[in-house]
């Protein structure tokens, strides 16, 4: 599985860092998605998945497989 | 098949004063997507009570925010009689659609991020225990409103933004002229512009003379016109105050009836995180919610939205829908309440969001440790619900301790 961050559609909500921290940051100029990792361990999975799920903008997507 | 009415315009009263209109639940039960009759012109929109629903509207930006035509969807002088045209003010990007509202808001989330807000956290609580320090030394009983949920949240934007807190008569009263329903749109819109004044005039100062604060960076930003930063400043004023305040104090007044949950917080202040997510949840305190229109013809979930229609959203209906919660109607600091959409969702989902998440958190727990005698000092029936304004709350909450 592989995180997808669209940072031209991200609104630096922060919903994924406040979800998952050790799979987001937010830049410091415009608070915009960085992934830290973009292939979860299989313990994060389920946070990453909540993270897309809230992500308010649509910019987090799964790659499954 | 359908037993509930059409409504003419969002229902806001809240016979109990922790639950939404009976009739959204209704509404939601039969129809999460349902016609609405929008005062005073008549029009027939459409009014979104189911979560899933909400979602997608808020998600989908062919529901557009920057309609110059405002109606009222409440029945008072809120806003004009007539279908009228207002202009989207610059820098008022809470009414503006990508890629106008991108650029400005673009500007302001390298404040508002997680990192950030965390640095603020100590600050945040010097702020709550010198309230709370006043709050002890003052005769009982004592109106936490005033005392501590209004200033506690006012202060913060205020240092954030570099408004003198001394000055906060100038916006706080004009604020909350705009956000009543009894208020005239002629005086309301009177209200916006003497704040949007007030913010120019203070950004002319911070241009030639900037300090460090939120302000004084805008006004040093080429990009942006001196309106524009009015506009911004403004919203972030009103936004930063209005909001937190409410959850505040009708949080507390929310913990104070709920007394068995006050004492698993209590018992496990951990939970803190948790229960400030719950509070928002149950307490839905934009009550009005938000408005959008439809920018072209949009087939939704089986009904034709079409193009002009204005769209209703209700965050109270969404955030106790049993399709995505258990049990709804039941307020539990225990449970897991993310998804709610309390700071709504989509590229308007509230700038300062972490930030108002800081302050509960910090507040609540402050001010549970502190005051563990704490209690209503009013009958619950006399505390006064603020049904009459566009975010709902207490307009006093009288306590001792």
């Amino acid at each position: 599985m592989k995180i997808k961050a669209d940072r031209e559609v991200c609104v630096g909500a922060g919903m994924c860092v406040l979800t998952a921290a050790e799979l987001f940051d937010q830049d410091d100029d415009e608070g915009r998605v960085l992934v830290l990792q973009p292939e979860p361990h299989p313990d994060q999975v389920a946070a990453a998945r909540e993270a897309v799920e809230l992500c308010p903008s649509g910019a987090l997507s799964l790659e499954e497989g | 098949m359908s037993t509930v009415e059409v409504p003419r315009g969002v229902p806001l009263d809240r016979p109990n004063p922790f639950d939404p209109s009976p009739q959204l639940t209704r509404l939601r039960e039969t129809r999460p997507i349902s016609r609405m009759i929008f005062f005073p012109d008549e029009h027939e929109g459409w009014l979104i009570t189911g979560h899933e629903q909400v979602k997608k509207v808020l998600a989908d930006t062919r529901f557009s925010s920057s309609s110059t035509f405002q109606r009222s969807p409440v029945d008072s002088p809120f806003l004009p009689k007539q279908l009228k045209e207002f202009p989207v003010e610059p820098g008022m990007f809470i009414r503006m659609d990508p890629p106008d509202h991108t650029r400005l808001r673009r500007k302001l989330t390298g404040v508002f991020t997680v990192k950030r807000m965390k640095v603020l956290e100590a600050r945040v609580a010097e702020i709550v225990n010198q309230h709370l320090d006043e709050l002890a030394a003052s005769p009982k009983p004592a109106d936490l409103v005033e005392k501590f949920a209004l200033p506690v949240p006012s202060m913060v934007i205020c240092e954030l933004l570099g408004v003198p807190y001394e000055e906060r008569a100038e916006f706080q009263t004009r604020s909350h002229k705009m956000l009543s329903f009894s208020t005239q749109p002629e005086e309301r819109m009177a209200s916006i512009k003497e704040i949007q004044e007030y913010i120019l005039g203070l950004a002319k100062q911070k241009r030639a003379e900037p300090t460090d604060d939120l302000l004084s960076d805008l006004t040093q930003d080429d990009d942006l016109e001196p309106a524009e930063m009015g506009g911004i400043g403004f919203l972030l004023l009103v936004a930063g105050h209005e909001t937190t305040a409410n959850m505040l104090g009708l949080g507390t007044f929310a913990l104070l009836e709920h007394p068995e949950q006050l004492e698993i917080l209590r018992d496990d202040p951990e939970l803190m995180p948790k229960a400030v997510e719950e509070l928002l949840r149950y307490l839905s305190i934009i009550h009005l919610g938000a408005r959008r229109i439809a920018a072209e013809d949009i087939e939704f979930e089986g009904h034709l939205i079409k193009k002009g229609d204005s769209v209703s959203i209700s965050v109270a209906g969404a955030n106790r829908d049993p399709n995505k919660f258990d049990d709804p109607d039941t307020l539990d600091v225990r449970r897991t309440a993310t998804g709610h959409v309390s700071f709504g969702h989509g590229v308007h989902q509230c700038l300062g969001q972490q930030l108002a998440r800081i302050e509960m958190r910090i507040g609540f727990e402050a001010l549970l440790r502190r005051f563990p005698g704490l209690r209503l000092a009013v009958d619950p029936s006399e505390v006064p619900l603020r049904t009459d304004m566009a975010i709902y709350g207490v307009h006093k909450l009288p306590v001792t301790w």
